[in-house]
């Protein structure tokens, strides 16, 4: 009985100390991270009710967007290469075949729009500044017209085998600024230009689902000024489920091993649990001899 | 030479030579422990399995680590921790590990403060005990450097930094460490060669300091009893098993330290699988950057406290700078414990709880290091630099008090 109570006294004297600079402060330290908002709902340009003409879309993004995106699925291959569309605009402007599927329709809409607003990035590029965001807004297309390109968008994405989710959708929505080395992945966009254009080099992410973790990068992905003011970071605007097929990525490549620890860990336990039971057995027959 | 007869069994040519009888006898069968002890009597015997698990997932890790700033940081995170055959498991261990052997560390050193275990004899035993305690706190200081994190370059730079406050030859002694002017590529690798060669050879010689230490003097007990430990070894050989105050250390000791290292395991396990943030700091899985500092730098847990003591003096006071008084009190704080005999004058060797007024320093000892163990990891701002400062000054003032508490407790009890 004395034991226990020396026991409890010392995972007292452990909780207290493990509370103070773990959980308390973690929470001192780190702002809270806002659960993220899916929905993008300041963004209020685009009447997204309307329901868009695929066929209208169709000729208003042969007309507007392919003289720079290219558009693998519906057959618009990039113009040039990586280096000399980086070395033109800044950075490679991204293929839209998967933009119907990654982006939430809303914000799809709105970025369409105004790009700078739907980004967050007026800081960077605010009204008749020195620098100019590469894509212009299409603040003078009716909302209609916006939602008929939306819609051509949607139907031109491709549905991903569900083995290949996470990484497509990582290389497009991440992969024109960010490599992950231990993917044995470089950023579509050359290092310089992107360092240029950026401001600094964005960071590789091999590593970041270990020093950022799952919820804060749920948090900054959604809304990077929300935790980083003034980051060059854009809103991407993923909706949920792309979201979330990014960060599967992140982990498969910066965790491998999850699972394979998962469960070796609890074999090990199991195992460990077995000889502290023989252990105590045996313990109680010796002791009975000297007591 | 002495005259050997022919050997009967491998056993008995063994034996002629080694003398294996006898060492088993020495080493363990009779080497005799007091019966009356508790689970906190098993801590030694987790260390030095503790101490195993970590040179042995050490030695797998040493062959895949690179000690090169242009290396190291893939090297651990990459190649170990993903392409190497459960080299995740060893990294997992050694860095639990090297965290949870501290918590024992503590349990251990704080069991024997408890139980007076330092003085009457034991002086040597609580010597080498915080000899150990030196030697593991540069173990775990310049193993914490190689991963090459963002944590790993910043505390490397924080805590060598800190020699830098020593009179006359400060600047010159911080070069000399670093082996540059900043932590860099040299920093790195003569940490590696401490941490795998020098600092491991010092605590194995420690340890087998610390085990022959105990020989003469004896382990304590419970109660604090002396008495003497061959008559009852006697008592015992001649099968007075129950009346015997001692217990042969196999198999009778080891069989309890067992159970309890198998709780402990179970415990350690779960840490290394599954809760492992505490040790693997999310911070150091970026790469050391020195031109991007960490919003917030820290120490592991187990030296916080100590941290504290020394950014708790964030003010002049008569003329001496916060930080040198910073810098001395750090360093009486990492010395003192080793003074312990000689600063408790009570010549009482009991449990603390029967000590009239050694118990109450006892506990505000362990309150005050939980106070700085947490204001060590928050950000030294306002009210928290005040209770730093608070905390660091109880600190110094329980030492400097000690030694009048224990002779008026001696006054008390008479000599008892």
């Amino acid at each position: 009985m004395k034991e226990f109570k020396i026991l409890a006294i010392i995972a007292a004297l452990v909780g207290i100390t493990y509370y103070g600079i773990e959980p308390y402060a973690h929470h001192v330290m780190h702002p809270e991270v806002k659960a993220a908002d899916f929905t993008f709902k300041d963004l209020k340009n685009v009447d997204t009710s309307l329901a868009g003409n695929t066929e209208n879309g169709k000729a208003l993004v042969e007309a507007n967007c392919i003289a720079c995106h290219a558009i693998e699925t519906a057959g618009h291959p990039a113009l040039m290469p990586n280096a000399d569309a980086a070395a033109s605009y800044g950075v490679v402007p991204p293929d839209l075949s998967q933009a119907g599927r990654m982006y939430d329709k809303n914000y799809l809409a709105n970025f369409i729009f105004d790009p700078v607003s739907a980004m967050k990035l007026s800081h960077k590029y605010p009204v008749g500044g020195a620098k100019a965001f590469p894509m212009p807004a299409y603040n003078w297309m009716t909302p209609q017209e916006i939602m008929d390109v939306v819609s051509y968008l949607q139907s031109v994405a491709p549905k991903v085998a569900e083995k290949d989710v996470n990484k497509v959708t990582f290389d497009a929505a991440c992969g024109r600024c960010h490599s992950m080395s231990y993917a044995k992945f470089e950023a579509t966009t050359p290092k310089d230009a992107i360092k240029a254009y950026m401001g600094a080099t964005p960071p590789d992410l091999s590593q970041y689902i270990k020093s950022r973790k799952e919820h804060y990068l749920h948090g900054f992905i959604n809304d990077p000024q929300l935790l980083l003011a003034g980051t060059s970071m854009p809103r991407v605007g993923l909706n949920e489920k792309a979201q979330e097929e990014v960060i599967a990525y992140m982990e498969e490549v910066g965790d491998s091993k999850k699972s394979e620890r998962e469960s070796v860990g609890l074999w090990v336990m199991l195992y460990t649990l077995v000889f502290a039971i023989l252990a105590y057995l045996w313990k109680r027959k010796i002791w009975s001899e000297v007591h | 030479m002495a005259e050997f007869k022919q050997a009967d069994s491998l056993y008995e040519w063994f034996d002629q030579r080694l003398g294996i009888d006898k060492f088993v006898k020495v080493m363990m069968t009779e080497y005799w422990i007091p019966k009356n002890i508790n689970f906190l009597w098993a801590m030694g015997v987790l260390l030095t399995v503790m101490f195993t698990l970590l040179v042995v997932s050490g030695i797998f890790l040493l062959m895949y680590y690179k000690p090169d700033v242009a290396a190291a940081f893939d090297s651990v995170n990459y190649t170990i921790m993903q392409e190497v055959g459960y080299g995740w498991l060893f990294r997992h261990i050694h860095a639990v590990g090297a965290s949870v052997v501290f918590l024992i560390i503590y349990i251990h050193m704080f069991t024997g403060i408890y139980y007076g275990s330092y003085k009457k004899g034991r002086e040597m035993i609580w010597i080498s005990g915080m000899l150990l305690f030196v030697l593991f706190s540069a173990e775990g200081f310049s193993g914490y450097m190689l991963p090459w994190g963002q944590m790993s370059y910043w505390a490397a730079y924080v805590i060598t930094e800190i020699f830098g406050g020593i009179p006359l030859i400060g600047g010159d002694l911080v070069v000399w460490i670093r082996g540059n002017f900043y932590v860099s590529d040299s920093t790195l690798t003569r940490f590696f060669m401490l941490h795998v060669l020098l600092i491991p050879l010092a605590i194995i010689g420690a340890i087998v300091v610390h085990f022959y230490a105990l020989r003469f003097p004896h382990v304590n007990n419970e109660a604090g009893e002396f008495f003497d430990f061959d008559e009852e070894a006697e008592k015992y050989l001649a099968g007075d098993k129950k009346n015997s105050k001692v217990v042969p250390f196999w198999p009778v000791f080891l069989s309890k330290d067992f159970f309890v290292l198998g709780f402990f395991l179970l415990f350690f396990f779960y840490l290394v699988f599954f809760h492992y943030d505490f040790a693997m700091d999310p911070v150091n899985f970026d790469k050391a950057d020195g031109l991007k500092t960490p919003a917030h730098i820290y120490p592991e847990w187990y030296f916080l406290w100590s941290y504290e003591v020394l950014r708790g003096f964030f003010f002049e006071i008569a003329g001496i700078s916060g930080k040198s008084l910073g810098l001395i009190a750090f360093a009486i704080a990492n010395a003192i414990f080793f003074v312990m005999p000689w600063l408790d004058r009570s010549p009482m060797v009991k449990p603390a709880n029967q000590r009239p007024y050694f118990k109450y320093w006892f506990w505000f000892l362990i309150a005050d290091l939980i106070v700085l163990t947490v204001y060590g990891k928050l950000p030294p701002t306002g009210a928290n630099a005040w209770v730093g400062f608070a905390s660091s000054m109880t600190f110094l003032v329980l030492f400097v008090a000690l030694p009048f508490i224990t002779k008026a407790e001696a006054k008390k009890v008479g000599g008892k």
